[in-house]
């Protein structure tokens, strides 16, 4: 049966069973990739635009490829070549550009609320890749979809979240998603990027390394903003690294089988030293992959059927 | 009117304005039982027995059911396939859901099912089986999807009903029952391994919604 949602704007309120079923679909599509035509017909004439007010490599190549193995056309929007430079308002681009015939919209932008706007000013279906400090939601979904291929399952998981919580629309995807499918989080950071409101989600909250990696299935370690560093969030890189980032000293600690994982792109020798991103725990390289797989699986779970 | 049993379908309509979509209850009756355990045997026998006639060279040889019943069938003709002629063929399952045609007309999405082929259909015999022919429009996604795992040397097809009402030229190459039906029929198909009972039965939509 089909997905509840209309829109993929975040994972905050998606029900178990949507998110189940995406991530079925997506080990289907996973299937689709490994095969030597790694192509369907099944969005064949559908236009998906991308438009990307922020930079991204990961993201927006991966939504292409994923676009582009369901047979869809996508139309690659970027703001540096756009009339945006001349002043044109979102709701205006927006609405141009579904003059031609569109379908689909992926959008990121730098401020939360963007891809809800949109579901305001037209009939296209909303994909979030990313909207300021609120969602990301494919990310979190890849990231269930890669702990639950090697795992077999979800609840009852425990993963520790470690970085700038603060800053981390990956973080509260996550925190939405995996509380939803019964797995325990805890978010980990220096104070000052430690939202504490995020306690109301369920997921535990400290500051405090070793209670986070005790016993801890999965390890996600987020990218440091170098530029943030000159805003005083923490007193330097070095102190940062020393408390927070994992080497290979600290995987001693953790369980042998212990996942890795980071949504990139990674800061070797900051987050995680080369050894733990390059060792046989780390799951980053695998998690581009699956991003793909989710990727067309939201777009066909979202993309198909008349409009009502 | 007399049921003898009620089958429970549902219907994704489209969604509300909350933005959930909307769940109704179709309910079918059954009209007609059109095979019985002992008589489905019977015709996987005789289809088992015609697919031995025509393809002698059992080494390059397939089989692929189709999701979901035909799974189960096909698991069944290869079985007593390698019973007959001291074979070892398994049978592979394909799902042709993202090659359908209704994906724009569709309100909500088919579940995509597994595919697993597990040998290399290149220069082989196939037998695709499937539990139901009626529109021909399933078999054509299968076909289109079969091609994208290989180039095999021949496609045959094996159902065990073919209820008319085509609506592409594709016909079937081993059929266990043929059958006339009304558009507002369905053919429903159980089998044991899933559904505790081997059984088909002809069922129409409930009058008087």
């Amino acid at each position: 049966m089909g997905l509840h949602i209309q829109h993929l704007l975040g994972l905050e309120g998606v029900s178990k069973e949507d998110l189940t079923l995406i991530l079925d679909t997506a080990d289907s599509f996973y299937q689709v990739l490994e095969r030597d035509i790694p192509v369907v017909p099944t969005l064949r004439g559908k236009t998906i635009v991308n438009l990307f007010y922020e930079n991204s490599t990961r993201t927006r190549i991966s939504f292409e490829l994923a676009e582009k193995r369901l047979s869809a056309s996508p139309l690659n929007f970027s703001v540096s070549t756009s009339s945006i430079n001349k002043g044109e308002s979102l709701r205006d681009t927006i609405q141009n550009i579904e003059a031609m015939k569109i379908d689909m919209v992926v959008v990121r932008h730098g401020s939360a609320g963007v891809p809800y706007f949109l579901t305001k000013c037209t009939d296209a279906v909303i994909v979030n890749a990313g909207d300021g400090l609120h969602e990301h939601p494919t990310q979190a979904l890849l990231d269930m979809m890669t702990i639950r291929r090697k795992f077999g399952k979800l609840e009852g998981l425990k993963v520790a979240i470690i970085g700038d919580i603060f800053h981390s629309r990956v973080a509260r995807s996550n925190a939405w998603g995996m509380t939803t499918m019964g797995m325990n989080v805890v978010l980990c950071g220096p104070p000052t990027l430690l939202p504490q409101h995020l306690d109301s989600l369920g997921v535990t909250i400290t500051d405090n390394l070793d209670e986070a990696l005790d016993g801890a299935d999965v390890v996600m370690l987020l990218r440091i903003q170098l530029e943030r560093q000159s805003s005083g969030v923490f007193p330097s890189i070095r102190e940062y690294r020393d408390r927070y980032g994992i080497d290979i000293e600290k995987m001693a600690y953790l369980r042998p089988d212990v996942m890795i994982m980071h949504p990139g792109p990674v800061n070797r020798g900051i987050e995680m030293s080369s050894d733990v991103a390059d060792g046989p725990n780390s799951v980053i390289l695998k998690q581009v992959t699956n991003g793909v797989a989710v990727r067309m699986a939201a777009l066909y779970l979202l993309g198909g059927g008349e409009s009502v | 009117m007399k049921l003898l049993s009620i089958k429970i379908k549902r219907l994704h309509l489209g969604s509300c304005a909350n933005g959930f979509s909307k769940t109704i209850l179709i309910l079918m009756k059954k009209v007609e039982l059109l095979m019985d355990s002992k008589s489905l045997d019977l015709a996987l026998t005789r289809i088992t027995h015609q697919i031995l006639e025509r393809n002698r060279d059992f080494t390059r040889f397939g089989i692929v059911g189709m999701q979901t019943r035909g799974v189960f069938l096909a698991r069944r003709i290869a079985s007593k396939i390698n019973d007959m002629a001291q074979t070892g063929i398994v049978a592979g399952t394909l799902d042709a859901t993202l090659y359908r045609d209704d994906y724009r007309i569709a309100l909500k999405q088919p579940t995509v099912k597994i595919t697993d082929i597990p040998f290399d259909i290149n220069e082989m015999n196939i037998v695709l089986v499937d539990d139901v022919l009626y529109t021909g429009r399933t078999v054509r996604a299968a076909l289109d999807a079969l091609m994208d795992y290989g180039r095999p040397k021949t496609i045959q097809l094996a159902v065990l009903i073919d209820r008319g009402n085509r609506e592409l030229p594709i016909r079937a190459d081993y059929v266990g029952k043929k059958i006339t039906t009304l558009v507002n029929q369905v053919v429903s198909l159980k089998v044991h391994e899933i559904d505790n009972e081997d059984s088909m039965w002809l069922m129409e939509l409930e009058d008087g919604e």
